[in-house]
């Protein structure tokens, strides 16, 4: 590289610097003015607007045991959504995640029977069970160069066999009491699965923002080529995704079994969908390359009120779905309008 | 003198800041093949495109007086798992008495015989991909005649063809003249279009240097046209390469390039000429491990490495800046500042953590360094000018610390300022020790930056010079396929 001493800057050059300082700052304060409102901006306001509006109409819908109960039932759906949200990041997409939750909940409630193993024993297991599901998605869309839909809906079809296998057809029931407090439990009135669903979410984050591993993550969803002209191991990065996913999936899978104190091989379907739709409406682009786990925190939260709600304002839960899916297409098409 | 068919009056077209064509004049006449003939990025294809209406021109008017224009791109683009009659009446399909019904016996039969009217005898019922890229090529020319198109736009058509095909072509494009449509009949094939066409013109740097009867033209005097004579080569640089740092032998991937062996040392700037399409980005992207090479070796120091990847090729110290800005250069969505950064995260990092505040500052530094024009570190380089973003892709490129750096068309696109300030950072980078393979289609800039030309013609090196002691005509007489 040439050094600086390669030769003195000239007066010349220097004002070149100087003349480019002053503009550019001014531009920069610009850049910020322009910068894109971010999507999670506006969700957080969304989410909060409706939560007033809703306490308006239900005053007990901001009781303390509600809003526990509201964050309670988006945990699972929110596990699964931070840990897609990588995944849709690489431009992928996995819609193996219900049956994943199955069968890693049948996995951890066979070993979580009392007095048979000590209670890591079973989440692991559970947690494991998820991250080879999600590696071996992996390896199909790496090496074997499937599609990521066809492969995941392969494993999609394949898990909820296995589950059903491993469990005989029949939920897993008799499990230990430290097993189930994982569902049950709480820290501060904070149930247990908020706080894994809320530790989940940071960590990730983290991950994809502050780590190389989640720059990558965004450079080979922007431009696949690009990333492998710069050195980057795509294949190693999407492993890393697919495989994280998983594993998050199995968390979920062993949480579920947990709450519902049973390892339930029909539990979980459709969990995907909803897991995808709350990353969608998270602001992350379905091709890859632009998003993040805050948005999609947000977007279960969103779902999750919007349930809560029309519960309180005793909605039939036929309209709860017809909203939904309103939701979730008024949302994305907000954000697309936004962008051109 | 008859009525032009088509008349192109002043026409110039600018894309982000470059002119693309600068008032341009031409007149095509019923019946007459007309060559368009140039190096590249004289601005030919931007031309064509106007006249078909795919782009709009800045200035200048174009005046066509005929029923309809086909164009015959150069990268055919066929329905390969259609039939042949099926492409041929793609989007204006025969139909019966009910709408949306398509008569297939009547398309199958036209098809036939507009096969015929162009001299070819191919099964209207086979499949388009089993064709042959010549008989693909007649079946456009079938579908422009279903089109009654009187003006045929022939982008290089002759560029995937063996010598049979071609003469099949130009009778092909004899009878069409015959039937009194006009031909633009694009070309860098000197013989060629001095063969076939009526009126030739020459295009330069986005303008037309001259149009004159085929009759009064030779090779040589087209060759002075093309290059022109106003060659001003840049500052010259002395030039003291050192040791051996680079040496393929024999690297090949057919059908791409075969056979091609040189060396390359410390603080030389090794020139890649030859026309598109001749083999110099695949010889670079197999060193770069891009799409490898399936035969031959690459030395390092002395030493063959295999280079099956980018990132195996990073590792071994060289880093290249390809030519698909686009398509290779950068994540867009990213920020000038991850961007620069992303070949070498791992040396701004701890552990797996990317430390923001050194890499902002290498990021600041390279900014700097390159006097990259941007609002600030975190603008996502989709904004920037095609300049500033080959600054970035280069940027990063030598962030990675390489020995050697493959610069495959630095400067497509960019506008003079930014140009000049690249070709600075590639004789600094000689200057520091840098071994630079450098690929470029301007003669100009491979004459006044490398130290040695290597000559590339349909795959194969078939020269090696010396810009000292030759010409644009030497080279473009090596480099054009006769």
């Amino acid at each position: 590289m040439p050094s600086r001493a390669d030769g003195a800057p000239s007066p010349e050059k220097s004002f070149v610097l100087e003349s480019n300082a002053g503009p550019a700052r001014q531009s920069r304060v610009t850049a910020a003015r322009r910068k894109p409102w971010p999507a999670e901006a506006t969700l957080a306001i969304a989410v909060a607007l409706l939560m007033a509006a809703l306490s308006l109409l239900r005053p007990n819908f901001l009781n303390l045991a509600n809003l526990v109960n509201v964050f309670r039932q988006i945990s699972i759906n929110g596990i699964l959504a931070v840990g897609v949200t990588s995944v849709l990041l690489t431009g992928g997409v996995d819609l193996s995640l219900g049956s994943v939750v199955a069968l890693s909940g049948v996995v951890a409630a066979s070993f979580a029977h009392p007095a048979q193993h000590a209670v890591f024993v079973p989440v692991a297991l559970g947690i494991l069970a998820g991250a080879a599901c999600g590696a071996l998605n992996g390896i199909v869309v790496t090496r074997g160069r499937v599609a990521p839909f066809i492969a995941t809906l392969g494993m999609m079809t394949a898990a909820r066999g296995l589950a059903l296998l491993l469990s005989g057809g029949r939920p897993v029931s008799n499990l230990s009491p430290s097993f189930t407090r994982i569902g049950a439990g709480d820290v501060a009135s904070v149930p247990f699965p908020v706080v894994i669903f809320g530790a989940v979410g940071l960590i990730t984050w983290v991950m994809l923002t502050r780590m190389q591993l989640g720059r990558y993550i965004y450079a080979v969803g922007g431009n696949e080529n690009a990333a492998r002209a710069s050195g980057l191991h795509v294949r190693s990065v999407k492993m890393a995704a697919y495989t994280l996913c998983g594993a998050m999936a199995g968390l979920a899978g062993v949480v579920l079994a947990s709450r519902i104190t049973t390892g339930q091989p029909n539990a979980g379907v459709g969990y995907e969908l909803d897991a995808i739709a709350a990353v969608v409406i998270g602001g992350t682009r379905l091709s890859g390359g632009a998003g993040g786990v805050g948005g999609a925190m947000l977007g279960a939260l969103l779902i999750g009120v919007i349930n809560n709600g029309l519960d309180l304002l005793n909605v039939s839960s036929y309209y709860q779905q017809i909203v939904k899916g309103l939701i979730i297409v008024g949302a994305v098409w907000l954000d697309r309008s936004k962008q051109k | 003198m008859p009525e032009p068919l088509l008349e192109v009056a002043g026409v110039s077209k600018s894309f982000w800041g470059i002119q693309a064509l600068a008032d341009v004049d031409l007149n095509v006449y019923p019946g007459e093949i007309h060559a368009i003939t140039g190096e590249n990025g004289a601005g030919k294809s931007t031309l064509m495109k106007i006249i078909a209406g795919g782009e709009a021109p800045d200035q200048g008017s174009i005046r066509f007086s005929g029923r309809a224009i086909a164009m015959i791109h150069q990268e055919l683009l066929p329905f390969p798992d259609l039939s042949v009659s099926e492409n041929i009446f793609m989007g204006r399909e025969l139909c019966r008495r009910i709408p949306g019904w398509i008569d297939r016996g009547r398309r199958d039969c036209e098809a036939r015989e507009l096969l015929s009217d162009v001299g070819v005898s191919i099964d209207p019922r086979s499949r388009m991909g089993d064709l042959t890229v010549a008989e693909q090529q007649s079946v456009e020319i079938a579908k422009a005649l279903a089109r009654c198109a009187d003006l045929v736009i022939m982008d290089e058509p002759t560029s995937a063809l063996s010598d049979r095909e071609s003469e099949a072509l130009f009778r092909i494009i004899t009878g069409l003249k015959q039937r009194g449509a006009a031909i633009l009949y694009i070309s860098h094939r000197m013989q060629e279009v001095l063969r076939l066409a009526d009126t030739v013109t020459v295009m330069r740097d986005g303008r037309r240097v001259g149009t004159c009867p085929a009759s009064d033209l030779n090779e040589p005097l087209l060759i002075e046209m093309m290059v022109g004579r106003a060659l001003n080569p840049a500052s010259k640089r002395k030039s003291t390469p050192g040791e051996t740092v680079l040496e393929v032998r024999d690297l090949g991937r057919p059908p791409h390039f075969e056979g091609v062996s040189f060396s390359l040392h410390r603080g030389e700037i090794l020139g890649l000429s030859g026309l598109m399409g001749a083999g110099r980005s695949d010889v670079a992207s197999a060193i770069f491990g891009l799409t490898p090479a399936t035969r031959g070796t690459i030395l390092l120091n002395g030493r063959p490495v295999l280079v099956r990847s980018p990132a195996a090729a990073l590792a071994h110290g060289i880093a290249m800046v390809t030519e698909d800005r686009k398509e290779f250069g950068f994540i867009p969505d990213m920020s000038v500042k991850e961007n620069v950064t992303l070949s070498s995260l791992a040396r701004f990092g701890w552990g797996p953590f990317i430390r923001s505040d050194v890499e902002a500052t290498v990021a600041e530094q390279q900014m700097q360094r390159f006097n990259m024009r941007a609002a600030g570190r975190d603008q996502p380089v989709k904004f920037l000018s095609g300049g500033n973003q080959q600054k970035v892709a280069i940027a990063r490129a030598l962030l990675a610390d390489p020995e050697i750096l493959i610069l495959d068309e630095p400067t497509r696109g960019i506008d003079v300022a930014a140009k000049t300030e690249i070709y600075s950072i590639i004789t600094d980078l000689a200057r520091a020790g840098k071994a630079i393979l450098l690929i470029s289609s301007e003669m100009n800039e491979i004459l006044s930056l490398s130290d040695r030309i290597i000559v590339m013609r349909e795959g194969v090196a078939v020269a090696e010079l010396v810009p000292d002691t030759t010409s644009p005509e030497e080279i473009l007489r090596y480099a054009i396929p006769s």
